[in-house]
C-alpha cells in the first residue's frame, strides 16, 4: 500500500517542462526510490494462529511498522527528486501526434454557452483555465494541470523560420537527386575523422567551427559526386521562400530533398540525426501550446479577452481550414499558393514577430503581438523573469530608520510585520505546551500563531471559530506559523544588492512603529541611508536555511570585505567625532565616565582607573579586551599605541574605528579576538562616541569658516599672486616665448601650465586657511578625524573654490571664442576660464556660479550615464564567472572542470580573511615576543 | 635555522617566507620554529574553503566600485601630457577585449648607453610618425599641366634628419599614389600626372601625398621621453610593438603595450593575462580604489586560460560555456536554445543558473557536498 502510494506521488510531482513547440526536452529524473517497503510487506502477512505473547507482538510490530511508514511519509516530503540533465531537440510530427492530447480543427473557442468546443483552440483536453472544470486529459483542476500540448494538420507544410538557415544550408550543400553531400566518399571520411578530432580535442565549439568551413567550401559545387547530377542553385527569397535557378521551390519539394539525406551525411553538418532529422523543420503537423500557457482574461464587462498566442493560434486554425477547402474543392492553383503565403505568414509570425521584411502582426488596436520568441527573450522574457528570477513568499519590505541602540547584527521589526510573518514550528512532545500558548493567543495577540499545518499538509488558518478545534486535534508533527519573536533569523537586503554584504542575517527585534530599524554602523555595506531608503526582510522558513543564514551570514561574519580584506563595517560620522574629541581633549570625572559607559551598556566599570578624573583615553580602554596590542598610525600621522587594552598615546580616529577599510584597530580585533566579540566593540564605541557628543554638544557654525584679516590678507596675495603669474604665461604665449612641453602645442602647454599654476594657488591658500585655524573648531575637528569633511571643503568654504574642471580641461565651452558674454574674446586670463575666486561663504560672482553650475550638471550626467553601463558590465562579468569555484583540491574550475587557476590567487589565501590581502607576518612576530 | 625555513618552503607560499626572512634576519632556531609555526597556523586558517564562489566574489568586487567610477575622465600618464582614457570606459574596454583600443600606448624601454640619457630627444623624434604634410609650407596645383607641386620647410627637414632626395623615393614606393613623373628642384618637388585632366585625382593625390610617412612608425602619434627613476625612457601615444622591438635601442624583455592583441601578438598569452592585470589595476589605481590583485588576476585568467584572448562578453567567455540554459540566461536566448535543438545537445546542470531555474539546490558552497551513505536494503 505505502509503496503503491508513494509511486503515485512520484508520477504526479513529476517535472513539466515548459518548452517551445518546435523544442524538445525531456527531462529524465534519477530514480533513486527506496524499496525498503518490499521486506516489510512479508512481515505483516496475519497468520490465524497465534499466542498472546505473539499477538502482543504483532501488536507491536504493527506499531512499529506504522511509525516507520509515518516517518516514511515524512520523508517523502524531503527527498527530492533530482533532475540530472535536459535534453533538446526537434519534435518529429509522429513525436508531436503521440505527445498530444488533442487535434485542433475549427477556429472557434467557445460554443454559445461560453464553454471551450470540442476540438477548439481552448479544448479542455489541452488544460483548463476556468476554475469550475477539469481537463478531460488528466482529470485535474485548474490548479493542478499543467496543461497538454494539442496539434494542428497543415493543409501544406510551412517552414518553420528560426530553421530558414540551416535549411537552405543543407538544400545547398545536397544533392537534388541523390540527397547525399556533394563530396567525395573520400573527403567525407576525411571530414568526419577530423572533426572527432577536433571535438574531442577542444569541444563542441571547435567542431562547429570547422563544420561552418566546410560548409561555406560546399557552396559552390555543381555537380553532385555521387550520381553525377547537375546542381541548381538555390537563393533565399527572403524572408521564407527558396528560388531555384529562377524557380520558386515550395516547401514540399524542399522537404523531400531534406528527407533524403542520409543519417550518415547529417553528422558533418552538425546535425545529431538521433534527435534531429532535417525534414522536421519543415512543419507538416504543428504543436499546439497548452491553453494554460495562454490563459484569456475576464475583463469587468465579463468580456473574454484572449492571450496574442490565442490569437495567432485562431488565424493559423482558420486559414488552415481555408486552404484545406480550397484544395478539396480543386481551387485553381494561384488561390491556393495565396492561401499558403497567408498560412506561411501566420505561423511564421507565431514563431517569431520579430522578423525582418515580415510586417508583425498586429492587435486591432495596432499594438504588435507577443508570440513564442517574444516571451522568451529579454529581461521580462521567461528565462530571466520567471527561471533565473525568484520571487518569495514572507518577505516585507519597508522605509528605514536608525537606531544605535540596536546590536549590529539586530534588526528592529515593526509589530505589524511580526505579526503577519512567521516561523514554522513543528510540534514535539517537549514543545507542545509551548506552541498552545502561541495557537491560544491566535493570530491578533501578539506572540501569536496564523496557521497550522496538519500533518497531511493541509494549512488551517487560525480564527476565533476555527480555535477550539485546531487546539482539540492538536498533535506532534503538527506546524504551527508562529509569530516573530525576538532573536528569529531573519535575512535583510537592500537593492541593489551589488556585492553579498547587500544580503546579510539579523536578528529580530520586535518594535513599536512601522519603520525597521538598523544600527547605523551597517549602513555602509548596504550602502543605505535614511533619506527614504526602503529595505527587505525574509524569514527562512527551514532549519536549513536558518542555519546557512546564521553560520555564514549574519552580520558579524561579513565584517570584511572580500574586496580588500578589511573591515567594511565601522563607525562612522558623529561617533568617530565623539571618539575623538573623547580621546584628545576630555578627562570626566569618575562619575561621569561611569554614566557613559552605563548608557552604552557596559555595566563593569570596575576597570576604570581609581581616580578623580578619568581621561577619554582610560574610558575607552575600559571596552578594548585586556591583552590587546596594538600600534598604527592617526589620520595626523601620530602613533596610536595600544598596550594591553590601555591607550597608552595618541588618540581613536577615523583610521582606527572607521568603516570602509579605514578602521584597522577593528581589523586586528576581529582577527584576534573573532568576529562576535569585535561586533559588541563595534557597537560600544559607536554609542560612546554618540554619548560624548550628546554631553558636551558639539556645532559646525558658519563662523568656524571665519578668518583673521591678516589671513585674509595672506589668502588675497596668494590668489594675486597666482592671477599676476597666469597674466605672466598668457604674456609669454603672446610673444610666443613659453617654453613648449615635448609632444603638445603652444596653445596645449600654456592650457596645462595655467591649470598647474590654478592648483597650486588654491592650495597655497588651503594650506594657509588650515594653518591658522584653531585646532578645537568643530569644522577642524571633523576633518581631522576624518568623520566628515575634508581640508579642500574648509579651504572652499572659507577662501576660495578654485578651479572649475571640466572633462579634466579649463571650462572652454560657450559663445564663440569667449565662454561668457561679460569677458572679451580671446580672454584667456583665470576667471574666464572657470576659476573660482570668492569662497563659498564670501559668495560667487554670477560668472562664477555660473561657471559652478556647468561643472555640477557635468556631474550629473555623468552620474546617470554610468549606472547602467557599470551595471552591464556587471551583469557580464557575474554571468561569466559565476560557475567558478575552489575544488576540494584547491584548484579553481569551472563548470567543465576546467581548471582556471592551479592555486586561487596563486596562494590559496581567502581575501576575506587576509589583512588587505596579505597575511600579516609583522603582527604575528609582534604577538609571539 | 635555514634548515627550519626550508621545511616550512613545500608549506608556504614564497612571499610569505621571504617576508618572514626579511622580518626575522637572526633567531634561535626554537624561535625560528615557533615563528613559523605561527605563521603556518595563519595561513592555514586563512585558506579558501573548497566551494567558495570565488568567481562571483571577484565579479561583484569588480563590479560594485564600477558604480562609482568616474566617467569620461582622460588621465594624464607619467609628466602630464599624453592623455589615456581611464576610468570605466577603460575598464569595459579591456574587458571586452576590444580589438581596437581607444588609446593605444607604448612604455618603451632602453638599453644600456640611451637608458641613461643618451640621444634620447633624437630616438624618440626618430620613432615617432611624421607625415610629409608636417613639413610642407605649399601647394601649389596645375590643372593646365596637370600638376602638383609642394614646398619643403627644409629647416624641420633637417631637424627630422631626412633628405629631400629620400622623399621623392619614398613618395615612389607609396602605392596610393599613382605613377608620376617626380621632379625635385630645391626644396620643392612637382609630381606630373599621366592622367588626362580630372581635377578630383589631382586633389587626391595631394591628399595622398600629405599623407605619406617621411619618417618614424606607423600608428606612434606622440613620443614622450621622460625619466622613470634613474632611467630614461619612452612613453608613445599609439602602439606598434612589431615595427618597435626591432629597433637597437629597445630593451625588449621590459618594453610593453597597452593594446591586448598586439601583446598577444609578439609575446603570447602569459604576456597578454598580465597585460590584463596590470592595465585593469591601472585604471582602479587611477580612480583611487582599492580591489584584492587576486579578483582581477581569476577575471584575467579566466579571459585568457584558453590560450586565446576572450572578453567578458556573449561572444567570449559566456559562449564557452557548457550549459545552454546559462548561455540562454545571458544573451541572445532564442538562438541559443535553437542552436541547442539543432544538434541534439544536453544540459547537465553542472553550474549555478540551470539550477537555479529548475529549483535545485547549486553545486556551490554549502550546495558542493554529497552525502554518501549506504541505503539500508
Amino acid at each position: 500500500m505505502a509503496e503503491e502510494e508513494i509511486k503515485k506521488e512520484t508520477e504526479n510531482i513529476k517535472e513539466e517542462v515548459e518548452a517551445t513547440p518546435s523544442e524538445e526536452e525531456t527531462v529524465q529524473e534519477n530514480k533513486e526510490q527506496e524499496s525498503e517497503t518490499d521486506s516489510e510487506e512479508e512481515t505483516i502477512s496475519d497468520e490465524p494462529e497465534m499466542t498472546e505473547e505473539e499477538k502482543k507482538a504483532l501488536e507491536e510490530e504493527r506499531a512499529r511498522l506504522r511509525k516507520v511508514r509515518e516517518e516514511e511519509e515524512y520523508f517523502q516530503n524531503y527527498v527530492y527528486k533530482k533532475v540530472e540533465f535536459i535534453k533538446f531537440g526537434i519534435l518529429s510530427p509522429r513525436m508531436i501526434q503521440k505527445m498530444s492530447a488533442a487535434k485542433v480543427i475549427t477556429p472557434e473557442l467557445y460554443d454559445s454557452e461560453g464553454y471551450p468546443v470540442d476540438g477548439g483552440l481552448m479544448d479542455t483536453r489541452m488544460g483548463v483555465i476556468d476554475p469550475g472544470l477539469r481537463c478531460k486529459t488528466c482529470g485535474q483542476k485548474l490548479k493542478d494541470c499543467p496543461g497538454h500540448f494539442g496539434y494542428i494538420e497543415l493543409a501544406r507544410p510551412v517552414v518553420h523560420i528560426n530553421f530558414i538557415g540551416e535549411i537552405l544550408d543543407l538544400l545547398r550543400c545536397t544533392c537534388k537527386m541523390c540527397g547525399r553531400i556533394l563530396l567525395q566518399e573520400e573527403t567525407i571520411r576525411k571530414h568526419k575523422t577530423k572533426l572527432d578530432e577536433l571535438e574531442e580535442e577542444f569541444g563542441l565549439l571547435a567542431r562547429r567551427g570547422m563544420i561552418k568551413e566546410i560548409i561555406k567550401k560546399l557552396k559552390t559545387a555543381k555537380k553532385c559526386p555521387h550520381c553525377q547530377a547537375k546542381q541548381g542553385k538555390i537563393m533565399l527569397e527572403k524572408p521564407s521562400s527558396f528560388v531555384e535557378e529562377e524557380k520558386r521551390m515550395n516547401p514540399i519539394e524542399a522537404r523531400a530533398r531534406l528527407e533524403k539525406i542520409p543519417n550518415e551525411d547529417l553528422k558533418i553538418f552538425g546535425f545529431n540525426p538521433d534527435s534531429v532529422r532535417p525534414e522536421w523543420m519543415i512543419l507538416t503537423i504543428m504543436p499546439i501550446p497548452p491553453v494554460t500557457i495562454r490563459p484569456s482574461i475576464t475583463l469587468e464587462s465579463g468580456e473574454r479577452s484572449e492571450d496574442d498566442l490565442t490569437h495567432k493560434l485562431g488565424d493559423i486554425v482558420r486559414i488552415n481550414q481555408r486552404l484545406f477547402e480550397n484544395i478539396n474543392a480543386g481551387a485553381p492553383e494561384i488561390i491556393i499558393e495565396d492561401l499558403w503565403d497567408l498560412l506561411q505568414y501566420h505561423v511564421t509570425t507565431f514563431f517569431d514577430n520579430n522578423v525582418a521584411q515580415i510586417p508583425p502582426a498586429r492587435h486591432r488596436s495596432g499594438q504588435p503581438l507577443k508570440t513564442l520568441s517574444g516571451r522568451i527573450k529579454s529581461k521580462e522574457g521567461r528565462i530571466r523573469h520567471n527561471l533565473a528570477g525568484r520571487r518569495t513568499n514572507f518577505s516585507a519590505r519597508s522605509v528605514i530608520s536608525p537606531d544605535p541602540n540596536l546590536e549590529l547584527n539586530e534588526v528592529g521589526v515593526p509589530l505589524k510585520m511580526a505579526m503577519k510573518l512567521t516561523v514554522p514550528k513543528r510540534i514535539t512532545d517537549w514543545n507542545k505546551e509551548y506552541l498552545i500558548e502561541y495557537i491560544k493567543r491566535g493570530p491578533k495577540e501578539y506572540p501569536g500563531a496564523n496557521y497550522v499545518i496538519t500533518p497531511s499538509g493541509r494549512k488551517k488558518r487560525i480564527t476565533d471559530e476555527t480555535k477550539e478545534e485546531i487546539l482539540a486535534e492538536l498533535d506532534t508533527q503538527y506546524i504551527v506559523e508562529r509569530h516573530l519573536i525576538d532573536g528569529d533569523i531573519a535575512l535583510f537586503n537592500r537593492q541593489p544588492s551589488l556585492h553579498r554584504m547587500s544580503m546579510m542575517c539579523h536578528k529580530i527585534r520586535v518594535l513599536p512603529y512601522k519603520t525597521l530599524r538598523i544600527n547605523p554602523c551597517v549602513c555602509k555595506p548596504y550602502n543605505a541611508d535614511f533619506d527614504g531608503d526602503e529595505m527587505n526582510l525574509h524569514i527562512p522558513q527551514t532549519e536549513e536555511a536558518r542555519a546557512e543564514a546564521q553560520i555564514l551570514m549574519q552580520v558579524q561574519t561579513q565584517l570584511v570585505s572580500p574586496r580588500y580584506g578589511k573591515n567594511i563595517i565601522g563607525t562612522m560620522q558623529g561617533s568617530v567625532t565623539g571618539c575623538y574629541i573623547l580621546t584628545k581633549f576630555l578627562t570626566v570625572k569618575k562619575k561621569d565616565a561611569v554614566e557613559m559607559l552605563n548608557a552604552i551598556g557596559l555595566m563593569d566599570t570596575s576597570s576604570l582607573p581609581n581616580k578623580e578624573r578619568i581621561t577619554g583615553n582610560e574610558v575607552i580602554s575600559t571596552i578594548l579586551p585586556k591583552d590587546f596590542n596594538f600600534r598604527s598610525k592617526t589620520k595626523k600621522g601620530e602613533e596610536l599605541l595600544i598596550k594591553d587594552g590601555n591607550i597608552k598615546s595618541g588618540f581613536i580616529d577615523n583610521n582606527a574605528i572607521g568603516d570602509d577599510g579605514k578602521g584597522y584597530m577593528l581589523r586586528i580585533l576581529h582577527k584576534q579576538y573573532g568576529p562576535d566579540q569585535t561586533i559588541t566593540i563595534v557597537g560600544k564605541i559607536f554609542r560612546l562616541g554618540l554619548e560624548v557628543l550628546l554631553r558636551n554638544g558639539f556645532t559646525v557654525s558658519i563662523s568656524d569658516t571665519d578668518l583673521t584679516p591678516e589671513i585674509s590678507s595672506q589668502v588675497e596675495e596668494v590668489l594675486s599672486k597666482a592671477e599676476k603669474d597666469i597674466d605672466k604665461l598668457i604674456k609669454s604665449f603672446d610673444e610666443n616665448k613659453l617654453e613648449i612641453i615635448p609632444g603638445k602645442s603652444i596653445e596645449e602647454t600654456l592650457e596645462l601650465r595655467i591649470m598647474e599654476r590654478l592648483n597650486h594657488a588654491r592650495n597655497d591658500s588651503g594650506e594657509t586657511v588650515i594653518k591658522s585655524m584653531d585646532k578645537t573648531v568643530p569644522l577642524i575637528i571633523m576633518a581631522d578625524c576624518g568623520s566628515r569633511g575634508n581640508v579642500i571643503n574648509i579651504a572652499q568654504m572659507s577662501a576660495c573654490v578654485g578651479q572649475q574642471a571640466l572633462r579634466g580641461k579649463r571650462i572652454t565651452l560657450g559663445y564663440k571664442e569667449r565662454t561668457l558674454s561679460c569677458f572679451k574674446r580671446h580672454d584667456l586670463s583665470a576667471k574666464a576660464h572657470g576659476f573660482i575666486r570668492n569662497s563659498f561663504k564670501s559668495g560667487l560672482q554670477p560668472y562664477e556660479f555660473f561657471f559652478a553650475a556647468m561643472t555640477g550638471r557635468d556631474s550629473l550626467m555623468d552620474t546617470a550615464l554610468r549606472t547602467p553601463k557599470s551595471g552591464y558590465l556587471y551583469r557580464r562579468l557575474s554571468n561569466a564567472l559565476q560557475d567558478l569555484k575552489v575544488e576540494y583540491d584547491g584548484t579553481v574550475r569551472d563548470s567543465s572542470n576546467n581548471i582556471i587557476q592551479f592555486k586561487y590567487g596563486d596562494d590559496g589565501i581567502d581575501v576575506s580573511k587576509s589583512e588587505k590581502g596579505k597575511i600579516n607576518v609583522q603582527r604575528i612576530i609582534e604577538n609571539l615576543k | 635555522m635555514d634548515k627550519i625555513i626550508k621545511e616550512y618552503k613545500k608549506l608556504l607560499p614564497e612571499k610569505i617566507i621571504e617576508e618572514v626572512k626579511e622580518l626575522v634576519p637572526k633567531a634561535s632556531d626554537s624561535k625560528m620554529k615557533k615563528i613559523m609555526e605561527a605563521v603556518y597556523q595563519e595561513y592555514l586558517d586563512s585558506k579558501v574553503e573548497a566551494g567558495e564562489s570565488v568567481g562571483l566574489v571577484a565579479a561583484e568586487s569588480v563590479g560594485e566600485p564600477g558604480t562609482q567610477m568616474t566617467l569620461n575622465t582622460k588621465h594624464f600618464s607619467g609628466v602630464a601630457e599624453l592623455n589615456i582614457t581611464m576610468g570605466l570606459p577603460r575598464l569595459i574596454e579591456i574587458l571586452d577585449a576590444r580589438k581596437k583600443i581607444t588609446t593605444p600606448m607604448m612604455e618603451i624601454y632602453l638599453k644600456k648607453p640611451y637608458s641613461a640619457g643618451k640621444d634620447i630627444k633624437k630616438i624618440a623624434l626618430n620613432i615617432k610618425e611624421t607625415k610629409l604634410g608636417e613639413v610642407i609650407t605649399e601647394f601649389a596645383i596645375s590643372i593646365a599641366e596637370q600638376t602638383v607641386e609642394f614646398k619643403i620647410n627644409e629647416k624641420r627637414l633637417k631637424d627630422l634628419n631626412v633628405e629631400i632626395k629620400d622623399i621623392k623615393d619614398l613618395i615612389k614606393k607609396t602605392k596610393k599614389i599613382p605613377p608620376c613623373t617626380i621632379k625635385q628642384k630645391d626644396n620643392s618637388i612637382n609630381l606630373a600626372t599621366k592622367d588626362d585632366g580630372d581635377i578630383r585625382k589631382l586633389y587626391e593625390i595631394k591628399e595622398n601625398v600629405k599623407n605619406v610617412i617621411i619618417q618614424g612608425i606607423s600608428g606612434i602619434t606622440q613620443v614622450l621621453p621622460v625619466k622613470r627613476g634613474n632611467e630614461y625612457m619612452i612613453i608613445t601615444a599609439g602602439s606598434n610593438l612589431k615595427k618597435i622591438l626591432v629597433k637597437e635601442f629597445v630593451d625588449t624583455t621590459r618594453t610593453n603595450s597597452n593594446d591586448l592583441y598586439e601583446t598577444y601578438a609578439m609575446f603570447g598569452i602569459e604576456a597578454t593575462k598580465q597585460t590584463v592585470i596590470n592595465e585593469v589595476k591601472k585604471v582602479i589605481d587611477s580612480q583611487g580604489l582599492n580591489i584584492d590583485i587576486r579578483h582581477i588576476t581569476l577575471i584575467s585568467d579566466m579571459m585568457c586560460f584558453s590560450g586565446n584572448i576572450k572578453g567578458i562578453t556573449r561572444y567570449g567567455v559566456v559562449k564557452e560555456k557548457s550549459s545552454i540554459l546559462a548561455r540562454a540566461s545571458f544573451e541572445t536566448p532564442i538562438r541559443h536554445i535553437f542552436g541547442a535543438g539543432l544538434t541534439g545537445e544536453v544540459d547537465y546542470l553542472t553550474s549555478v543558473i540551470e539550477n537555479v531555474m529548475i529549483n535545485q539546490p547549486v553545486p556551490v558552497g554549502t550546495g558542493l557536498p554529497d552525502l554518501v551513505t549506504k541505503v539500508k536494503k
